[in-house]
């Protein structure tokens, strides 16, 4: 009889979870989290951080407290400005053009009367693919000699190209690729975004005279597209700055050098060499990188895209 | 700055679908004119094809005699205010109202988002259209919050600014489609004074899509009533009220409904209308004030069974049964009546002529004498 129960004097009365809970409970409940966020993301990083300040060598006994040597050493280190330098040329290609291009192609897929989904799934297919597979198909493509693409140009009359044998072309080629990949991720987000344009405004821009399709876009679909934009450009320069797997298995860094990019240095110093201290050194420069990439691009950008 | 709009022969057709059937009307130059209708009878399709967001699939429309069947939306001199009133979300309230004005007088290049604010030789310009916005805020009693973006306001003041960027190019015409639907009763109220004011006061014409009746009946001078994608008929809201030529019409305009009663239920229920009403079978309508709770001399008497009263304040709605089963609605001022409980039965009076007649179709019946019993004449 619950009407008996709420006037017995020394029952519980029936009272909201959240009210009688305590503290205690709560850190209880959030335990499990916090274990994994500490396990596998803030302890690795505070032991790689901690690692870059001594002389650790994979496999050896002693380990002993150097301090700032081995960033002293990276600043005189040739191969490390270089592999630098060229990560920064790199994601200068690939997040510009990625970006534009996955938004031209939205754009262009949005205004299609038939056959959105197909083109929608075929820009998106480079993203489903596995990236080692589809870079040995891109090296046999772009191969010196028997290559198609080196036979088209030599049908045509043209010089042949060595992309990935020329220290000029080799990033770039590189950098075609990702840009391949990624621009059909982007185009699915900047597809999303689209959808989130209500179609009143549109009327809305006709009746006010912007008549040309670039006004319409210029003042109306690119702005609203801003918080999409925003999240495009960071991802698409982290995963620009993460390249790896394509230099690891079509260029290996060459030719001579032209290709190295601090993940494949990285990789090399720690796992080739085994100088895991200078290793982490470097990582701690990629993560200091990325960390200000990401606070820019959310600082300066933020206010600017958001109504 | 007003003008004269003639739809002829209008039709619309979605692959199968016919959604507009050959609708004809003649606006009078700074006439405000409703679209009223139940939701699905074409009444926004024909606004969009009007302001030439829409093609008609046959059909002309001119403004002042001018055909404008092959111009785009920005060059019919209309201006259009939408439900959602589809204001640019990263734009501020002033940069809003100017968009028309900014499209229309500056060259590409100073329209453009970055560039175009340092694009030389425009500043004469832009002071003018910035004074011209100005002006047409204070209109709507908006100039305090031109700095703001259309998220910090509220729905009333967003309809405002909706409304400002109408008025800020002078259009001939204005389209409204629904711009009261997503405010709240109250302010809808308010509104609904201040848009008719505002047709007062800039003279233009006035088109205005709306499902709702009341918002119809009390802003415009002509409505007309669409249904099924035709113009069922177009008259004064009197005359809508009074005359109408169609049962959907009676039944769609005035709350509540009108009541219908088979002709021969009607004679059941007292034999004194035998002489008023036509052999034939016809149903009678009748309007919820032309109904009496208490005797009127040369009234009919007809018996019902009560089954509900809403108190209204001033007034009561009185919601009868007959015994055929007809319903009929009586309004009645809220003093001096004593009412049975419901499920009693009580006599009502309804007056001694001819009344509202219309056939099995809905059409109405006109008979042709006046005052004289149907089956005289």
């Amino acid at each position: 009889m619950p009407a008996d129960l709420t006037q017995s004097s020394g029952m519980v009365r029936p009272v909201r979870m959240g009210a009688i809970m305590s503290p205690w409970i709560a850190y209880c409940l959030a335990t499990p989290a916090i274990l994994l966020l500490a396990l596998t993301v803030i302890g690795p990083i505070i032991v790689m951080i901690a690692l870059s300040f001594t002389n650790y060598e994979f496999g050896s006994l002693g380990i002993q407290w150097t301090g700032l040597e081995n960033y002293r050493q990276l600043l005189d280190d040739r191969t490390f400005k270089r592999a630098l330098w060229n990560t920064f040329a790199y994601v200068a290609m690939v997040a510009p053009a990625s970006v534009l291009l996955g938004l031209f192609l939205a754009v262009l897929i949005d205004g299609l009367r038939h056959g959105q989904r197909f083109y929608r799934l075929v820009f998106f297919l480079p993203v489903t693919a596995t990236v080692v597979a589809m870079a040995m198909v891109w090296k046999y493509l772009l191969h010196g000699t028997i290559g198609p693409f080196n036979l088209l140009l030599q049908s045509l009359g043209l010089p042949s190209l060595d992309i990935f044998g020329n220290r000029d072309l080799a990033l770039a080629g590189l950098a075609a690729i990702n840009i391949w990949s990624l621009a059909g991720f982007n185009m699915v987000l900047f597809a999303a975004g689209l959808t989130g344009v209500p179609e009143d405004i549109y009327d809305a821009a006709a009746m006010d005279g912007m008549e040309s399709s670039l006004d319409r876009f210029l003042n109306v679909t690119l702005p609203l597209l801003g918080p999409t934009m925003l999240f495009v450009v960071v991802t698409s320069t982290i995963t620009a700055f993460k390249v790896f797997d394509t230099v690891a298995v079509i260029t290996r860094g060459g030719p001579r050098g032209s290709t190295d990019i601090l993940l494949y240095t990285t990789y090399l110093e720690g796992f080739s060499y085994f100088r895991m201290g200078s290793a982490a050194a470097m990582t701690v420069v990629f993560l200091t990188i990325m960390m200000i990439f990401a606070w820019i691009q959310a600082r300066v950008l933020d206010h600017k895209v958001h109504y | 700055m007003t003008a004269a709009v003639e739809l002829r022969n209008i039709s619309k057709s979605f692959g199968e679908t016919q959604t507009l059937r050959d609708v004809s009307l003649s606006i009078r130059p700074g006439e405000f004119i409703s679209l009223v209708g139940p939701s699905g009878c074409g009444k926004s399709t024909l606004l969009r094809i009007l302001a030439g967001l829409a093609p008609q699939s046959s059909g002309t429309i001119s403004i002042d005699g001018a055909e404008v069947d092959y111009l785009p939306p920005s060059a019919r001199d209309i201006a259009m205010v939408f439900q959602s009133y589809a204001l640019y979300p990263h734009m501020t309230v002033g940069q809003n109202i100017a968009t028309p004005l900014r499209m229309r007088q500056l060259p590409a290049p100073a329209r453009l988002p970055v560039i175009g604010r340092i694009w030389p030789g425009q500043s004469a310009k832009r002071a003018r259209i910035e004074q011209t916005v100005i002006e047409a805020a204070r209109l709507v009693e908006i100039e305090a919050m031109l700095d703001r973006k259309p998220a910090a306001l509220s729905g009333g003041q967003r309809q405002r600014v909706a409304l400002a960027r109408a008025i800020v190019r002078r259009p001939r015409v204005f389209l409204m489609d629904e711009p009261l639907s997503n405010l709240d009763a109250r302010l809808r109220v308010t509104m609904r004074a201040e848009i008719a004011a505002l047709h007062q006061r800039l003279g233009a014409t006035f088109i205005y899509v709306t499902h709702d009746q009341v918002e119809a009946m009390t802003m415009s001078d002509r409505v007309a009533v669409m249904m099924g994608g035709e113009i069922v008929q177009c008259a004064a809201p009197t005359e809508l009220y009074d005359n109408p030529r169609d049962l959907r019409v009676a039944r769609f305009v005035g709350s509540p409904e009108i009541a219908t009663i088979s002709s021969d239920e009607l004679i059941a229920a007292n034999e004194g209308f035998a002489t008023l009403l036509p052999h034939t079978p016809v149903i009678a309508a009748f309007r919820p004030e032309t109904v009496s709770l208490v005797p009127v001399a040369g009234h009919l008497e007809i018996s019902a069974t009560l089954q509900r009263v809403e108190q209204l304040g001033h007034e009561i709605l009185v919601f009868l049964r007959l015994a055929g089963g007809a319903r009929l609605t009586v309004r009645a001022a809220a003093a001096n009546v004593t009412l049975p409980a419901a499920g009693q039965r009580l006599s009502v009076w309804l007056p001694r002529r001819t009344p509202m007649l219309f056939d099995a179709d809905g059409a109405r019946i006109f008979r042709a004498r006046h005052g004289e019993p149907a089956h005289a004449g």
